[in-house]
């Protein structure tokens, strides 16, 4: 019976949460950073950074609206260009958040309960960016609604049998399941800052939104089963999220995009990517906010863990692509691989290898799983590798394929890396709001890991 | 002086063990119309109150299947009734096409009703509620664990029930004006 206790402290050292903590504490030290502690400088400056590059974003979209998609470096052929990539790559980075919420849930890794609330407040963020980058790319977004089938006197219904319909479809489940179980699993926090605030606006805005939560053993019953079907629901979902996402792809017969590995290999790369913005997001956190008891050496070993598992199975995929160029005899992909290797953009394609496979190795050695900053500095570069992998993707695959009189070349422009670098402001803008005025770290779940959580048996 | 009805009986306790022991035993005493607060689910609790199923999965389960099949429906009668486009030879019921959406909206409208379900199960939102009256009930939210006994209750009598309540060895007794 004591080994059950203790389920998952068999090879990690460091403990999911700091000794000396109780309820009451747990409860002070996370409220506090929402309700009495100052503002910071640091916090100001950050934020408004953030904020002037989500204005830029803003200022590149209003010139977008006035001038089409002419702005840009899309032409024919390519013409997904940047905003496919970016599209893609928050995409990506959303995953991480479903899966340390919902996957981890199911696998009762407890050691999630202390970062699940920020990954999914990331993951609503990153698909929100993500969401801006198809709208603002169909040419006319003011008639993006088009995507929705809806009863109209065109006598229009949009095509089923394409990806991109199926694509609509998955985004917007994925966002409105992700928001959800994002505030499904806030209101009991909610009801503690209604409890603990001492400003009345404050205990009005938390109390609307904790909806009356009193922590009643009926109701947390059937809180536990909602969420736990919630959790069952997001997993299958954001496995199928970045699988439909890679059929926009793999369903064209473009050399480069049609094949059957791109589902499980994007499913990878959007969990080896959005674990690095985890990392990225937890890192500078849990020091600012002085949070190590809580986002402890054990969730940066684990996370970095899994990073490592996920880019190994992305590195698959690369070796797989590169060896069915080879062996399927099909001189298209074979001319597909070559162009990789040594066309015009092979620099992109070296850089994509050493960043999304060849550094993330040291993360064998146990010393730089649990350094902070290497951990920092290696999640960077595999942000930058996984983007780069959606440029090989997009941009090297259309440039050329089968007929050398329409090949081309993709030169982005500057209002293509004004819009990308302004959803990184947005992003960011928005995780800056969220660490101030909600809780990051989901306080009721923190307490459940304390040993006085268990109920003695009589 | 004004005569306010007493909506309960509230019990405080220390730990979640004292309360779910406090629990059994006045849901064993007798008492039916009763409650437990506690900071952070506590599966033994709603045992320990006679709560034992709840109508989540279930409402969950029409949420996903009236997803699924209006959903396969929407497709269906659009690719071959109302708007039939011949793309590439294939049959207007092409259902394998048809697979991806479904699935989505199987998960959307099973996460939707599971969600809203169970707020609505659980009457919420109410904003406001008679247990909120006592001052210590904040508590309910940080590091403390209440037990209720509601006056609706058959058994319940303002004197008998306190000194039931005095007898689990409670850090506090309040009564709950409605």
């Amino acid at each position: 019976m004591e080994e059950q206790k203790q389920p998952v402290a068999l090879e990690s050292s460091a403990p999911v949460i700091g000794p000396g903590h109780s309820f009451a504490t747990v409860t002070d030290k996370i409220s506090a950073i929402v309700l009495t502690r100052p503002t910071s400088t640091g916090w100001f400056v950050g934020f408004g950074v953030a904020f002037l590059l989500t204005m830029m974003m803003l200022f590149a979209i209003g010139y977008l609206f006035v001038r089409g998609t002419g702005i840009w470096g899309i032409t024919i052929p390519i013409g997904w260009g940047f905003a496919i990539v970016n599209f893609v790559w928050w995409i990506g980075i959303g995953h991480a958040g479903t899966l340390i919420s919902a996957i981890l849930l199911l696998l009762r890794q407890s050691w999630r309960n202390s970062i699940n609330r920020f990954a999914e407040a990331m993951t609503l963020f990153a698909v929100s960016a993500a969401g801006i980058f198809p709208l603002i790319h169909v040419g006319r977004p003011w008639l993006a609604y088009w995507l929705f089938p809806y009863p109209n006197t065109m006598n229009y219904w949009p095509q089923f049998r394409s990806p991109l319909v199926w694509d609509v479809f998955a985004v917007s489940t994925y966002f409105t399941i992700s928001l959800l179980f994002w505030f499904v699993g806030l209101v009991p926090d909610l009801a503690t800052l209604r409890d603990r605030s001492q400003s009345r606006p404050a205990q009005i805005i938390y109390g609307m939104l904790a909806l009356g939560w009193r922590g009643s053993a009926r109701h947390w019953h059937r809180y536990e089963t909602a969420y736990l079907l919630l959790a069952g629901l997001a997993t299958p979902l954001v496995l199928s999220v970045h699988t439909v996402v890679s059929f926009d792809f793999a369903v064209g017969i473009v050399p480069g995009w049609h094949t059957t590995i791109f589902p499980p290999y994007f499913v990878a790369g959007a969990i080896y990517s959005g674990f690095a913005m985890v990392l990225m997001l937890a890192i500078p956190i849990r020091k600012l906010y002085g949070l190590e008891d809580f986002i402890t050496e054990r969730h940066l070993q684990n996370s970095a863990k899994v990073m490592l598992a996920t880019g190994l199975i992305v590195a698959y995929g690369y070796a797989i692509e590169a060896f069915m160029g080879w062996y399927s005899g099909n001189r298209y992909d074979a001319f597909t691989l070559w162009n990789r290797l040594h066309g015009p953009y092979a620099i992109p394609y070296w850089a994509l290898l050493i960043c999304n496979i060849f550094v993330p190795q040291v993360l064998w050695i146990r010393k730089l799983r649990t350094s902070p900053p290497a951990l920092f500095l290696i999640s960077g570069v595999i942000l930058v590798g996984m983007w780069l992998e959606r440029f090989i993707i997009v941009v090297v695959s259309l440039h050329r394929d089968f007929l050398t009189s329409s090949w081309g070349m993709y030169y982005p422009t500057r209002w293509d890396w004004m819009t990308y670098i302004g959803t990184i402001g947005m992003f960011l803008a928005a995780m800056f709001l969220f660490v101030r005025i909600l809780p990051m770290i989901s306080i009721f779940e923190m307490r459940t890991l304390l040993p006085e959580a268990e109920v003695k048996p009589e | 002086m004004k005569h306010t009805p007493i909506y309960g009986l509230m019990a405080e306790f220390d730990s979640a063990s004292e309360l779910v022991a406090a629990a059994r035993q006045t849901h064993a005493a007798g008492y039916s119309k009763i409650d437990a607060y506690s900071p952070f689910p506590v599966e033994e609790l709603a045992e320990a109150i006679g709560f034992h199923r709840n109508g989540v999965p279930l409402v969950t389960l029409i949420g996903g299947l009236l997803g699924g099949l209006s959903g396969y429906l929407l497709q269906w009668w659009i690719a071959t009734v109302s708007y039939p486009v011949n793309v590439g030879g294939k049959p207007y019921h092409s259902w394998p096409s048809f697979i991806v959406v479904t699935f989505e909206m199987t998960i959307l409208f099973a996460g939707i009703f599971a969600v809203f379900g169970m707020l609505a199960l659980n009457g919420l939102p109410m904003p406001y509620h008679p247990v909120f009256n006592v001052a210590r009930f904040a508590f309910a939210t940080k590091d403390r664990f209440f037990l209720i006994i509601f006056s609706s209750d058959p058994r319940y009598s303002s004197v008998e029930t306190r000194r039931f309540l005095e007898s689990l060895g409670p850090r506090s007794i309040s009564e709950v004006p409605s």
